[in-house]
């Protein structure tokens, strides 16, 4: 393995406004190595790349390319100094040939020699065993194939420094392998990549070493064989090992017996993920735990219909119905509250009181309107009740703090009295006050018989808040853990799979 | 009585400042000008009925046709966040089906009825060619409707076979003019009509909740069980209908249909309407209110211009000068500095008292 040292950052910090998104953060990248760039989300990966592309300007630190310190202020800067990104999404023009589009953007002098372009866009294509030909369409290839024309792009540019930011997360199987093979030969041309993703295995298949952040901080550099896969959860969840006893719960989880409120069979939806079975009982509260990017979204979006579902039996109360969009899951006494609050949650722009009555007002009707005064009455109840700080219940929404909002949200289906309740990721980014507040409520609302699923990515909250968790890795359901097997470290192991 | 005076909610009109502005300062001008154009006479029409003649009689008169295809606009707009631009044609093609079974026998108020609702029946079928355009295959409401707008006025025309036929009949007269007895023009009376339906509609139905909800987040309206899909193609049948009400009044007021001239540009005139009215042209939020207030404000311009002599040639030119006071002033940007200049001014207010006391 080579050893020259590529691209060093050094004590990168960057912050925004109330945000410290970078403090202190070291990354070396060697020559010829795939360094894997791991953290969970807000950990600091995009904006420390964004700070190497010159998208942000960094507030402290330096960053050197081969031993010479470079200023990078630009897009422009970092492709000049060597540094290439291909993204998750395409940025090339699907309706240009590939050759175009590896060329595009460069042209120096007026006169462009395109048949000469032509010739050696096939060379590359050809060294890098890239099946496309340079006439074609781009639109006309596969993503994944799309893709490795834009690495051509880069690497044609004498890219050193390559970035591949989630390459993998639209590919299938085949198609990653491909890639992979690719990244290997670049990674034997002495080019540097540096690797985000969120897939684990993918990680261990195909990197050198691994960079861990976290909180936006540098947790460590690793080299890949001298770092179990459990061991890097724990290093990106921010817990280390401990023995199995840290936590012991009494709970009785064979109290859950009957009938179970809601059922499903072999569930599937356009979203990707397996098909997986799944039960809830009335008054339990579980939880889906696994990376981001693992399936537990997807998972309980399939469950309210909010991707297209493909297939799967649903039971609700032994009775079997058809849940295949929101609104038929609201019928059947289901609640969802959306982990992006922002663009699934709230109604920006309406009042506080029309966004907590729009579920219940969807549910009795088009014909049958809230009169002003069930409205107040309804919306006054609650801003009490869940102690929402707004001036008045005419407040639009947008004007209240992220907190306030969730409240809002989670009142919007608290009105509705749903017998099974959703809530992905409803105590992510607010304040530590708010969290607890919300954490008691669920487990209020479970001991008054709602059943509940609760999705959170602190370990510690859904230990503290679920009795079953279900853990997913990879977009498939890989483990159940309930009663004593409740510990950080099983729920750890069981992310990271069995290699231990 | 105190304290249901209290609750009323000033901050839910702020919307209508613009449009009541406008109009405002349309009414100052005037008053200035020559205050004899507000005056409101009756005469004996040729019918030997007592009217209500004056300027404001026509101007409210003459923008029937505008306020109504104005409400519809805005639904249209709040639900989709684009406009249709093929109103003129669709209520070119309403009228023209009114005419042509008119025609087709003695015009008794039976037959008047079965008529508008022919006509009623083709404007929503051909709104929900539009609506499925929008809804369906997601195409740009301006770039979906630009189908209609450009074979509409044909279409019009195939329906009477090529001519400009004229229905005449005291019906016909009665409800593009004046009913016997009735000194308020009609179609005045039937946008109040269309006014209290459409408050109806919203008192007792969820539409308008619905309706701002899928235009501000679509993806959070889903997910609370609205399908925004039917949303968008309601709001473009309710414009369908109000297009064919429109044609009706506008075939009536002259006895006969110019397939060609028939409400021409009044799709830009109707978008104006709701912009006036305070409306975002994005989607969202909306006032039907504002948008009949802008139609009013539009056609008041137009009737001071011809008040004032000006030749009908120059007529839009004119129009256009004050459309770009009226759209600058409501911009984003004039409202964040006269809502700066406003706090500055308050904040030295108690300054000012501070130096008289001394």
């Amino acid at each position: 393995m080579q050893d020259k040292i590529l691209l060093s950052m050094q004590g990168i910090g960057k912050s925004f406004p109330g945000v410290r998104a970078l403090h202190n953060v070291d990354f070396t990248l060697r020559a010829g190595e795939i360094h894997a760039l791991m953290g969970e989300n807000g950990a600091g990966k995009s904006t420390l790349i964004k700070v190497l592309t010159g998208v942000y300007t960094k507030d402290a630190g330096s960053i050197s390319i081969e031993g010479k310190e470079i200023t990078i202020r630009s897009p422009q800067d970092a492709q000049k100094a060597g540094i290439s990104t291909v993204y998750q999404e395409i940025t090339l023009c699907p309706n240009l040939t590939v050759a175009e589009n590896m060329f595009i953007g460069r042209e120096k002098g007026v006169i462009v020699g395109w048949k000469k372009r032509y010739q050696r866009a096939g060379e590359i294509l050809h060294s890098l065993n890239i099946p496309a030909r340079p006439k074609q369409q781009l639109g006309s290839c596969s993503l994944a194939v799309q893709q490795m024309v834009a690495i051509a792009r880069a690497v044609d540019m004498d890219c050193k420094v390559l970035i591949l930011d989630e390459p993998t997360s639209s590919l299938d199987d085949k198609e990653v392998e491909m890639l992979f093979s690719l990244m290997r030969d670049l990674r034997s041309r002495g080019v540097g990549i540096i690797f985000v993703t969120h897939f684990l295995e993918q990680v261990y298949a195909v990197s050198d070493r691994i960079t861990v952040l976290r909180n936006g901080e540098l947790v460590g550099e690793y080299e890949v064989e001298h770092l179990p896969q459990v061991e890097l959860v724990a290093k990106m969840m921010g817990k280390e090992l401990q023995g199995l006893s840290d936590l012991k719960r009494d709970d009785n989880v064979d109290a859950f017996v009957g009938t179970p409120v809601y059922a499903a069979e072999r569930l599937a939806s356009t979203a990707g993920i397996a098909p997986f079975d799944f039960a809830i009982s009335k008054g339990e509260i579980n939880g889906f735990t696994g990376l981001l990017g693992s399936g537990r979204s997807e998972s309980v979006r399939a469950i309210f219909g909010a991707d297209r579902v493909g297939s799967g039996v649903v039971r609700m109360e032994g009775q079997r119905v058809k849940i295949g969009n929101p609104k038929q899951a609201m019928k059947h006494g289901i609640g969802y509250l959306p982990e992006d609050r922002k663009d699934d949650g709230i109604i920006a722009d309406l009042s506080v009181r029309e966004n907590i009555l729009l579920a219940l007002q969807v549910m009795k009707g088009f014909f049958h309107p809230l009169s002003n005064k069930e409205q107040e009455a309804f919306a006054d109840e609650y801003i009490k009740a869940l102690e929402i700080k707004t001036a008045s219940s005419d407040t639009p929404i947008k004007s209240l703090s992220g907190g306030n909002q969730q409240k809002v949200i989670l009142a919007r289906w608290l009105l509705t009295h749903p017998k099974y309740l959703i809530l992905d990721e409803p105590t992510r980014g607010i304040d530590v006050g708010t969290k607890t507040e919300i954490q008691r409520l669920v487990r209020k609302l479970a001991e008054e018989g709602m059943s509940v699923t609760f999705i959170s990515s602190e370990i510690e909250e859904m230990l503290r808040t679920c009795s079953r968790l279900i853990v997913m890795r990879d977009r498939r359901i890989v483990g159940e853990l309930r009663g004593t097997q409740l510990s950080q470290d099983n729920v750890m192991r069981t992310i990271a799979g069995g290699d231990e | 009585m105190k304290a249901h005076a209290s609750k009323f909610k000033w901050s839910k009109y702020t919307q209508l400042l613009v449009p009541l502005m406008s109009i405002l300062l349309i009414v100052i001008f005037n008053l200035l000008r020559d205050p004899s154009f507000f005056s409101i006479g009756t005469s004996t029409n040729n019918l030997g009925n007592p009217v209500l003649t004056g300027n404001l009689v026509s101007i409210l008169n003459g923008a029937s046709e505008l306020a109504i295809i104005a409400m519809g606009m805005t639904l249209v707009t709040a639900a989709c966040g684009g406009q249709d631009i093929s109103v003129g044609a669709l209520a070119t093609i309403a009228g023209s089906v009114f005419v042509r079974i008119l025609r087709s026998g003695q015009i008794t108020i039976g037959s008047i009825l079965v008529g508008f609702l022919c006509c009623c029946v083709a404007a929503m079928l051909f709104g929900a060619f539009n609506g499925t355009l929008v809804s369906v295959f997601r195409i740009q409401p301006m770039i979906a409707t630009l189908v209609l707008f450009t074979c509409g006025r044909s279409i019009a025309y195939w329906i009477n076979g090529g001519a400009t036929p004229t229905i005449s009949s005291p019906l016909i007269t009665a409800i593009g003019s004046f009913i016997p007895g009735c000194p308020v023009p009609t179609p005045i009376i039937i946008v109040a009509v269309m006014a209290l339906i459409l408050g109806l509609v919203f008192r007792f139905t969820t539409l308008g909740l619905y309706t701002q909800t899928v235009g501000i987040n679509q993806r959070a309206a889903r997910l609370n069980g609205i399908n925004p899909m039917f949303i968008k193609l309601v709001s473009f049948l309710v414009l369908g209908l109000c297009c064919a009400v429109a044609g009706c009044i506008s075939v009536s007021r002259l006895s006969l249909i110019n397939h060609e001239t028939m409400l021409l540009e009044i799709e830009m005139d109707a978008i104006l309407a709701v912009a006036i009215g305070g409306n975002a042209l994005g989607g969202g939020k909306f006032k039907v209110t504002g948008s009949v207030l802008g139609a009013y404000a539009i056609q008041a311009l137009t009737t001071t211009l011809y008040a004032m002599k000006v030749p009908s040639t120059d007529v839009k030119a004119y129009k256009a000068i004050v459309i770009i006071l009226i759209v600058v002033i409501s911009s984003p940007v004039v409202k964040k500095a006269t809502n700066r200049l406003w706090t500055k001014i308050r904040a030295r207010i108690p300054a000012k008292k501070e130096v008289v006391a001394q």
